[in-house]
C-alpha cells in the first residue's frame, strides 16, 4: 500500500459545466500533483471536444460519501411516507392550477 | 529554392516546418508519457502543432497555385529542403529534455505570434490569431513543468538542468534572420526575430531562476536550420514520418 501511494499522485474528481446556465456535472476523475495541474489535465482529458465552458476539480479525499451499509437506515424509512410527495394529495376541484 | 519571388512561399513553409517537426517529435510520446494524463496532454499539444503546420502548408500550396498540395510539401521533401529551426528536430530525450525544449520554444512562439498577429499578410495574421491561444496554454504548461522539475527532487533538478545545458546553444538560432524573412520585413509581412531576443531571455531567465536552475552559459551556438543545414537527427524523423507516402505514393487516408 505504501508503495502504491508513492507512485500515484492524488486523485481529483472532475466536474464540467457544458454551457452557461447548466450545473457542473461529474465526468470522471484523474491523477495530478495538485489542483492547478488537475485543472489543466481536466482541460486536456475532458474538454478536447468542446464539452465545457467551466471546470471544477475537487480532491477526491475531500469527498465524504454515504456508505452502502447505511442504505437501510438512510433510505428505507422514506419508502412508507408517500405523504412527502405532492402527488399524494388530491386537490379540491375548486383549484384548477397549482 | 531561394528565388526572390518565392520569399513568401519559403517563409510560410519554414513556419510550417517548425510546427510539423516539433509536432512529430512530441507525438513520439504518445503511449510513452510518464502517466496517462500527461500522455493525453502531450498528444494534444502535438496535434496543435500538426494542425498549425497544416494551416501554413495549405497557405503555401495556395500561394503556389496548387503546384504542390499541403501533403506533398510535408511528405515529399528531403532534409535539405526543410527549413525548421534546429531545436525543433532534436530527439525527445527524457521527459525533462522534452519539457525544457518545449518551454524554450513556447516562450519563443509566445513572443513570435504576438508579432505575427500584426503581419500585413491577412492569412498569416489569421493563423497567428488561432495559434496564439494554443501557445498561451502550451507556455503555461511547460513553464509549470520547468518549475516542478527544477524545484522538485534532486533527480528531476539534475535532469532538467542538464537538459537546458544541452539545449542552450540552439537558442541563438531562434533570433537570427534568414534571407526571405529579412526581405519580407520591409513589407511588414514577417517578424523581426532579432527584436524578440531580450524579452525571451528575460522570460526564460526569470522562470529558470524561480525553478532554482542556473542560466546556462553562451559558450557555444549552432544554427543552419533555415538554410536547410540540419542535424543528423532530421533524416531519421523524415524516414519515419514520410514512410507511408514514400512506400505507397499518393495513398489517401
Amino acid at each position: 500500500m505504501t508503495h502504491k501511494q508513492a507512485v500515484h499522485t492524488p486523485l481529483f474528481e472532475i466536474f464540467i459545466r457544458s454551457k452557461r446556465g447548466l450545473d457542473h456535472k461529474h465526468v470522471g476523475s484523474l491523477h495530478a500533483e495538485d489542483a492547478e495541474q488537475a485543472l489543466e489535465y481536466a482541460r486536456d482529458c475532458y474538454t478536447r471536444r468542446s464539452e465545457g465552458v467551466s471546470i471544477w476539480v475537487v480532491n477526491s479525499r475531500d469527498i465524504v460519501a454515504s456508505q452502502e451499509e447505511d442504505a437501510a437506515s438512510f433510505y428505507d424509512p422514506m419508502e412508507d411516507k408517500p405523504y412527502r410527495h405532492a402527488t399524494h394529495y388530491v386537490l379540491p376541484d375548486a383549484i384548477n392550477n397549482m | 529554392m531561394t528565388d526572390r519571388k518565392d520569399d513568401l512561399v519559403n517563409y510560410v513553409i519554414a513556419l510550417g516546418d517548425d510546427s510539423l517537426i516539433l509536432g512529430q517529435r512530441l507525438s513520439e510520446w504518445c503511449y510513452h508519457a510518464p502517466f496517462l494524463e500527461e500522455d493525453l496532454a502531450l498528444a494534444n499539444v502535438a496535434l496543435d502543432f500538426i494542425g498549425r503546420a497544416q494551416m501554413f502548408y495549405d497557405y503555401a500550396s495556395q500561394l503556389e497555385k496548387g503546384v504542390r498540395s499541403a501533403d506533398e510539401i510535408a511528405f515529399l521533401r528531403d532534409t535539405r529542403d526543410y527549413r525548421n529551426l534546429l531545436i525543433m528536430e532534436l530527439p525527445i530525450g527524457d521527459f525533462a529534455f522534452t519539457m525544457a525544449r518545449q518551454f524554450m520554444v513556447d516562450a519563443y512562439n509566445y513572443l513570435y505570434l504576438q508579432q505575427l498577429l500584426r503581419s500585413t499578410d491577412k492569412t498569416l495574421a489569421a493563423i497567428a490569431a488561432k495559434a496564439t491561444k494554443e501557445t498561451d496554454y502550451h507556455l503555461r504548461r511547460s513553464q509549470e513543468w520547468v518549475l516542478r522539475l527544477g524545484d522538485g527532487t534532486d533527480e528531476s533538478h539534475q535532469r532538467i538542468d542538464k537538459a537546458f545545458g544541452e539545449l542552450w546553444g540552439y537558442s541563438a538560432e531562434l533570433f537570427g534572420m534568414s534571407d526571405c524573412e529579412t526581405a519580407l520585413l520591409s513589407k511588414a509581412v514577417s517578424v523581426d526575430r532579432t527584436a524578440l531576443s531580450a524579452d525571451w531571455t528575460k522570460l526564460v531567465s526569470e522562470t529558470l531562476e524561480q525553478a532554482t536552475l542556473k542560466i546556462p552559459s553562451d559558450d557555444w551556438q549552432i544554427s543552419g536550420g533555415r538554410e536547410g543545414l540540419h542535424t543528423e537527427h532530421h533524416g531519421h524523423i523524415l524516414t519515419e514520418m514520410q514512410y507511408l507516402q514514400r512506400t505507397y505514393p499518393g495513398l489517401e487516408w
